[in-house]
């Protein structure tokens, strides 16, 4: 990566490039626009402000006219409530279950992790878009049952990851102490394996937000997500398609707001200091 | 061949079908989980009770869900996919035309994007460091993290809108000539390779690295050996397990790649088919096009384990 050429600054005891830096003002700006959406947007997000559909982007309207001739800038705005808002309530369930989970297998093992690891890999082993969509065609598609079917796609994989981590630990000479002085399972992973494994979990968890983004992208834009009147950035590339051979913005818009959050999360992944990064840290 | 892989490649068929077995459950107990009566939506509003239950009956709707499941298993094994809800064809009449759309789709993608994201992945990792490598890498990088029909949409702006080439959606039937079936393939064509690459470059890549920074390959670099006689005769062979391991891996990802594509493109195969079903909530069509997948996926994985069993000279 250009991590040669990027400048080093030092902030909190890590050293910071500009790359990683960037990065997280990118996603403190989305998360920011996440929480304030209602009160920013120019225009109410259904009213009908401009004659003409798909028009460019001019001044008072910034990003453009959809296909109804609504203000596409506040359109994308309220977007990012419901990506980003869905997404992360998603990734924390599927994280805190998966981690939990997998940590409790590895201080438990015996048959309890062997079933719970078959299992959880052969979930593994349906491709996520396709578990989405037989669940989205069972259970539908509101925001809580949206949240509920991103976090059980992506439990397997947190469990997975979290459990090689602890099975490593467990083998350490201070888990057999806390075990011969009778400690509980809550102890043990609270106190003794969390503390070890954090700092790769969190690394995880920004990789798995971003699996996340772009499956409930992926949802919406088959129309099988997120339900009009409302829209996500995903959602909001299908409804203005018809636009694509004209090349307005209101389709490329909400297509480079997803990929703003996504590469950024990456790059700042990979632009953490190798102290945090690492899973042997 | 000692009996030693036999015995591993034998556990992992094995555990293959369990995984299967697991797969079919949860597609199956998903799809039976649909809000609503099957009977009563299939009657319509007007159904009189008797008439409900009679249908109920018939269709074996009382009986638990594990026996169910196991008569869904049996008809599978005989072939028989059940009828559909929304239009009470057969399901294998509905899916046998698209299937062969969909695997010729995913055939010429993997024959193009196998022998390019090869060579990229393989170049770039002994070139490491390079700006050649840095491109590769900030490039595929950047087409893993966006969504699929971000890719779609970009390669529609630029062959079709920009530059004309090629037209924006595709329709095998009206295809008259070699040429125009090639201008209808390309689009979802082009799409798919991106992605698919994308991930196989980078998994190539890693593998290709890893065994450059072992000590048999410094090895021969220190008695002299050519960089290229170094990673072709030294590195290569042994990066051979992972790199098809990669390559199988990439390709199941052909699958949630053709969900996309063959939406954005109205490309009639079994994806598509897949999505309106699950609009119209159609659940024989829903199950056995999910099945399809698994089955395609678990194949590829497993034949992906298999040869990297088979592969690794430390159990030959």
């Amino acid at each position: 990566m250009a991590r040669a050429a990027a400048s080093r600054r030092s902030f909190l005891g890590h050293s910071y490039n500009l790359v990683g830096v960037v990065a997280s003002l990118v996603i403190v700006a989305w998360t920011l626009i996440a929480i304030f959406a209602p009160s920013i947007t120019p225009h109410s997000i259904g009213d009908i402000v401009e004659d003409d559909y798909f028009g460019p982007m001019r001044q008072g309207l910034w990003l453009g006219s959809d296909y109804l001739g609504r203000d596409m800038l506040s359109r994308v705005l309220m977007g990012a409530r419901y990506t980003v808002g869905i997404s992360l309530a998603a990734v924390v369930i599927a994280c805190f279950s998966g981690v939990v989970l997998g940590m409790i297998a590895a201080v438990t093992g015996g048959w309890f992790d062997s079933c719970l690891s078959r299992f959880l890999d052969a979930m593994n082993s349906i491709p996520s878009k396709l578990f989405g969509l037989v669940v989205v065609a069972a259970v539908g598609s509101s925001i809580p049952a949206l949240i509920m079917t991103l976090a059980v796609i992506y439990i397997p994989g947190a469990y997975r990851f979290a459990r090689a981590l602890a099975v490593n630990i467990n083998t350490m000479d201070f888990m057999t102490v806390a075990r011969v002085r009778g400690e509980s399972t809550f102890y043990l992973i609270g106190s003794e394996i969390l503390p070890n494994i954090i700092r790769p979990v969190l690394a995880d968890f920004g990789l798995r937000f971003v699996f996340i983004v772009l499956l409930l992208s992926g949802l919406s834009f088959l129309g099988l997500g997120l339900q009009p009147p409302l829209a996500d950035w995903g959602a909001l590339v299908r409804e203005n398609i018809g636009g694509l051979p004209f090349a307005a913005p209101a389709v490329i818009v909400p297509s480079l707001a997803i990929a703003s959050l996504t590469i950024s999360v990456n790059l700042l992944i990979d632009n953490l200091p190798q102290k945090i990064r690492d899973r042997d840290a | 061949m000692t009996s030693g892989v036999f015995n591993l490649v034998l556990k992992r068929l094995a555990i293959a079908v369990v995984t299967l077995l697991i797969v079919l459950f949860a597609v199956f107990f998903a799809t039976s989980m649909l809000p609503g009566d099957t009977a009563s939506i299939l009657l319509g509003q007007a159904a009189t009770p008797e008439a409900v239950a009679g249908l109920r009956e018939a269709m074996h709707l009382n009986d638990p869900a594990i026996l169910r499941f196991l008569r869904w298993l049996l008809g599978l094994l005989h072939g028989d996919l059940g009828t559909s809800y929304a239009n009470e064809m057969p399901v294998a009449a509905l899916i046998g035309g698209r299937f062969i759309n969909t695997m010729e789709l995913a055939g010429i993608t993997t024959l193009l994007s196998v022998p390019l994201a090869l060579t990229l992945g393989i170049t770039s990792a002994m070139l490491r460091g390079s700006l050649y490598d840095r491109t590769v890498t900030v490039l595929s990088i950047g087409v893993i993290s966006v969504p699929e029909f971000m890719v779609a949409t970009l390669a529609v702006l630029l062959f079709a809108v920009y530059l004309k080439w090629l037209p924006a959606l595709s329709s095998v039937n009206e295809a008259h000539s070699l040429t125009d079936l090639a201008r209808i393939y390309a689009m979802p064509v082009i799409t798919l390779t991106f992605v698919i690459s994308a991930q196989m470059i980078r998994m190539t890549r890693a593998a290709v690295l890893e065994t450059l920074s072992t000590p048999y390959v410094e090895m021969a670099l220190l008695k002299g050996a050519s960089r290229s006689r170094m990673v072709l005769k030294h590195a290569l062979p042994n990066a051979l397990g992972p790199i098809v391991n990669a390559v199988a891996l990439s390709l199941s990802y052909l699958v949630g790649g053709v969900i996309i594509v063959e939406t954005i493109f109205n490309y009639p195969g079994i994806a598509k088919l897949m999505v309106d079903a699950v609009a119209t909530r159609d659940l024989p069509l829903i199950q056995s096009c999910a099945t399809i997948f698994c089955l395609g996926y678990l194949l590829l994985i497993t034949v992906a384990d298999i040869i990297a069993i088979m592969s690794n000279p430390r159990l030959r």
